[in-house]
């Protein structure tokens, strides 16, 4: 079958799709999006948490014929989904990676200490500034879900963070930079409001 | 990079990259430098093993028994090959040498069944097709007979009179010295003399203890893409913990000679000892050989649970004598290691479990035993604290028995007999650098504690997501209580008992666009560890340069050993220091053949390179790195070994066996509900002592980590086995439990720093030592608030109700 629905703001097709496919599957295989982690395929560690129209899901548990018109906000869009949000908002459909560009996909080194090569949604970088990301399989899937959560509640307490969090599995860890890492976000955020005089 | 053939292979679309850190980076060791590899990991663009990808790859599927120990009587494919979209099907029958196990110190595992099986989950066929999902269904229509065997299960069963052989006609060298052809191997060691010494004691306590199977569960599966080349070699990226280790047993198997199976770390999504053994690797190789084509496996998770060796399950008799002024007189105890079907590092584990089992206490008189079983339980091997851990859990329990029947607190029982620098272990090795025990507990001890009843909120109640229960909302604090709990434990760092264990570095050194860089190149495997940071960080020190450049992982550098026992700072980090050093003596000789008649300071003072120049000792600047390689490189790759370590005596267990200690203490803070039977953690405070922290947020990161691995083992993970049937029962993170975010509290972390003179810039390998003591630390907790015995992990709601 085909799908067609809406990732990081672009329109995307698949051809061929497998009514078994997961929308996982379809991300990481067919599109070029690798980021979205397969680790468990069972909808236990939320490593393949994305948006779904704005809610968050594990990408693995979701048939690919159910996102058809739909619109998937993945970790590669994380960045420019903040931007946007704290912007106010996406024309739809010109911003975030094309089909092409997420073929042509290769990792590029970059300077994580400066972020000089890339941008980063405040949360991304506030996991690497607080050491949140060890091996990283489980960091695509918290960072979508830690973005959701400061996006619903700018400054969560640590019980608001857990239970946010508490779908996401990390093995390497043992979350307390974690915590750190989404308290350093919000409280960046805050400074940003602060700023602002708002 | 010079000296790199040409890939006979195509590359695949998707692998890993040079990480290269400059710019305003903080710099060398000792600071909290961040990951050079973080934005990718947290862009979704790092390219982990299973995010390889090629053109016009298949993938590749393992068919698995699905009983315990079998005959194959017959294995059909016909069907399976004939499904559309299916190139390839093989089976033992399909294996191209006369080489068709592999093993890391005892071949004795096969590539496939042949024969039979010896435990549940055991690769017998593998089929490679053009979707994933056409390669299972093709493997589910492949026909396998079996007639089932007797089980070996427990020490009792594999050593009764007429057990089965788990391996009917074993070779290997440690077949000479056990007592029955189902033991892997026995390590007694025996010192003073405990029989005699148990006389003088005042109490005795003896214990008997079970540690449950606990498995890695790391998160990133077992996966990688085997690409065929045209000189009939294969290129392998995959996920690993030591790629020359995984060649040394992939190239007999293929019949290639190792310069033809190339092969590249791909990122690895955690490992901690299960990617010690071979996984796909092999079957990944062959597949692609076969079709001609490149051939990606990924494991799913059920597939994860049979594709890696578990941490041993244990039984442990414990006896301790002491005195009645607190001192211990002597301990015997006996250790049985459940290895499963296949040796893997069940050799090496033992020799830990014995060398280790007293603990970080004094105890002159000594009577140990260990032993790792074959059984037709799934194989067990490496993993963090490596049969360390097993034992700790026992000792920490023994010490609070004795402290209780003393009458003595149990802190200041364990320090009155903490051992410390100088101190003879039982294998009567002398401890030469420091060993602060008392020190780590008094730190530990000394953390203010979380205040009482931290769930009663001011005038809402209580907030059920703070208590045992958590949301399931069963309490709102009546029959919670809580406990304290403390514990310690000693871990060898490095390869012990004689082993070889070296790595190799590559620097190089050049101007690039007028700026020094220096490029780093090793096998060492990055598995989440940080040592691509710390590497960076070694060679800004020691080259004075910012830019650094880390190359991808290969085989075309020389071996790094494994990324395992701790060892791979102190040894792959000390090749990079090592190398480093050499290329800045060469640095230093161009200078001197360049500018040396211009200042007498380039013949006479010590030289060092800072901050992209050549100064003196006394901070004068001679010239810039720039000025001094223009248009030169410096090159070398060399190997680097730590202090020779020795075997153990195989009667005694005598021997300087190990080449480093590594200590770590917990308080563990729990609340118990005891009506329903449910803990929660409120507090894991550790203290450890890590000789000299290079990367002191990493080292505070790898605390955390394995004080959680260890909480899971206390509460709530193992794989459990049927007794009657072999089977694993729980293969999925349903049933399988790690902790979450919710089950795990706030980890505070005191990082002490006692130079070992012996080892590179005085550091101390980190990554188990907190995963030793956190398991009884919790326990300790969780009979202190119940008054229970509870000898077993992971502890239960019917062990703490009685239900
Ligand atoms: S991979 Fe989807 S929840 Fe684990
Ligand atoms: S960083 Fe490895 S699983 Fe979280």
């Amino acid at each position: 079958m085909r799908v067609t629905f809406t990732v990081n703001g672009r329109r995307q097709e698949a051809d061929d799709v497998w009514e078994g496919e997961s929308l996982l599957y379809v991300l990481r295989e067919r599109m070029g999006l690798p980021g979205s982690k397969n680790a468990c395929e069972q909808g236990e560690c939320g490593s393949c948490t994305v948006r779904l129209d704005g809610v968050p899901v594990c990408s693995c548990l979701v048939a690919a014929g159910q996102v058809e018109g739909r619109d998937v906000v993945t970790v590669e869009g994380l960045a420019d989904f903040a931007r946007q949000r704290a912007e106010g908002g996406c024309a739809s459909g010109v911003c975030g990676t094309g089909l092409d560009e997420a073929q042509q996909w290769q990792a590029r080194p970059t300077d994580s200490q400066t972020g000089e090569h890339a941008e980063l949604a405040p949360i991304q970088q506030a996991f690497i500034d607080a050491g949140a990301v060890q091996c990283g399989f489980c960091t695509p899937g918290l960072l979508v879900a830690a973005d959701e959560l400061l996006e619903r509640n700018d400054s969560p307490s640590d019980a608001d963070i857990r239970e946010a969090l508490s779908g996401n599995l990390c093995r390497c860890t043992g979350y307390e930079k974690i915590l750190d890492a989404v308290r350093l976000a919000a409280a960046r955020g805050e400074q940003h409001t602060a700023g602002q005089g708002a | 990079m010079t000296g790199t053939p040409p890939r006979a292979a195509t590359a695949p679309d998707r692998a890993p990259t040079n990480l290269t850190q400059g710019g305003k980076t903080k710099a060398g060791i000792g600071e909290s430098t961040l990951r050079p590899d973080g934005t990718l990991k947290v862009t979704g663009e790092f390219a982990y093993s299973s995010d390889m990808w090629h053109e016009d790859m298949l993938w590749g599927f393992t068919l698995r028994s699905t009983v315990a120990h079998a005959e194959i009587v017959s294995i059909d494919t016909a069907e399976a090959l004939a499904t559309p979209g299916v190139y390839s099907v093989l089976t033992y029958d399909d294996l191209p040498t006369d080489v068709k196990n592999y093993g890391l110190e005892i071949q004795d595992t096969p590539v496939l069944a042949h024969g039979k099986v010896r435990h549940h989950g055991e690769p017998v066929a593998l089929v490679a097709a053009d979707h994933p999902e056409t390669a299972r269904r093709a493997a589910a229509k492949i026909r396998i007979e079996y007639a089932e065997l007797p089980l070996v299960t427990d020490e009792a069963t594999a050593t009764a009179e007429g057990a089965p052989l788990v391996h009917e006609h074993r070779t290997d060298h440690h077949i000479g010295h056990v007592p029955h052809p189902n033991i892997v191997h026995r390590q007694p060691i025996i010192r003073g003399n405990a029989a005699e010494a148990a006389k003088k004691a005042d109490v005795i306590v003896s214990g008997e203890y079970v540690f449950g199977m606990q498995d890695q569960a790391f998160l990133g599966p077992e996966s990688g893409l085997a690409v065929p080349g045209e000189d009939g070699g294969v290129d392998l990226y995959v996920a690993t913990q030591w790629l020359h280790s995984d060649l040394r047993q992939i190239a007999p198997v293929l019949g290639l000679p190792e310069e033809k199976v190339r092969m590249t770390l791909s990122g690895v999504g955690g490992a901690f000892g299960g990617r010690e053994d071979l996984s796909m690797q092999i079957h990944a190789c062959l597949l692609a050989l076969r079709t001609g084509k490149p051939v990606k496996i990924v494991y799913n998770r059920f597939e994860s649970f049979f594709g890696h060796v578990h941490r041993h399950p244990a039984k442990l008799w414990y006896e301790h004598g002491a005195t009645k002024d607190g001192k211990l007189t002597h301990l015997k105890c006996r250790i049985v290691l459940d290895g499963g079907a296949y040796a893997s590092a069940s050799p090496a584990v033992v020799g830990n479990a014995s060398s280790l089992a007293v603990g970080p206490y004094v105890v002159d008189d000594v009577d140990i035993e260990a032993i790792a079983l074959y059984s037709n339980n799934p194989p067990c091997g490496a993993m963090r604290g490596f049969g360390a851990v097993q034992a700790c859990f026992a000792y920490e329990a023994q010490m609070d028995k004795v402290a209780k029947k003393l009458g003595m607190d149990p802190v200041e029982f364990r320090q009155l007999n903490a051992m410390e620098q100088g101190t003879i272990m039982p294998t009567g090795q002398p401890v030469d650098s420091p060993a602060p025990v008392a020190e780590l507990l008094r730190r530990v001890k000394a953390m203010p504690l979380p205040p009482e009843q931290q769930w009663l909120t001011a005038g809402a109640g209580a907030d059920v997501r703070a208590l045992p229960g958590g949301l399931s909302n069963t309490t709102h604090g009546e029959g919670v209580v809580r406990g304290v709990g403390y514990a310690v434990g000693i871990k060898n760092v490095g390869f012990s008992e004689g082993f070889d264990d070296y790595s190799t570095a590559r620097v190089r050194m050049e101007v690039v666009g007028g700026e020094p860089v220096a490029t780093v190149h090793t096998a060492m495997a990055e598995v989440g560890q940080g040592g691509v940071t710390v590497h960076a960080q070694i060679a800004r020190t020691e080259l004075g340069v910012q830019q650094v450049t880390i190359q991808p992982a290969d085989t075309q550098v020389g071996s790094a050993g494994s990324t395992s026992a701790s060892r791979q700072t102190y040894v792959t980090g000390g090749a990079v220091k090592n190398t480093c050093e050499h290329v800045r003596e060469q640095v230093l000789g161009i200078g001197r053949r360049k500018f040396g008649t211009y200042h007498p300071a380039w013949a006479t003072a010590e030289l060092l390179l800072e901050g992209g120049k050549v100064v003196t000792d006394g901070g004068e600047v001679l010239a810039t790195l720039a000025d001094v390689l223009e248009g030169e490189a410096v090159d070398l790759e060399l190997e680097w070994r730590h202090r020779p370590t020795e075997p153990l005596d195989l009667r005694t267990g005598q021997g300087n066996g190990h080449v480093q200690y590594s200590f770590a203490a917990h308080r563990a803070v729990v609340e118990v509900d005891t009506e329903l039977g449910l803990v929660k953690v409120i507090e894991l405070a550790c203290a450890q002592d890590v000789g000299k922290a290079l990367n002191p947020l990493s080292v505070v990161g790898q605390i955390q980590g394995g004080t959680t691995q260890g909480l899971g083992v206390a509460v709530m993970e193992e794989i459990i086995v049927d007794p009657k049937t072999a089977k694993v029962k729980n293969p999925s993170f349903t049933d399988y439990l790690i902790p979450t975010i919710l089950d795990t509290p706030t980890i505070p972390v005191d990082v002490l720093e006692l130079a070992d003179e012996h080892a590179p810039y005085g550091l101390r390998g980190i990554g188990e030592a907190p995963t030793l003591s956190s398991t009884p630390a919790v326990l300790a907790a969780i009979r202190d608030a119940t008054g229970l015995e509870l000898n077993k992990t992971p502890v239960r709601p019917e062990h703490l109700t009685g239900t």
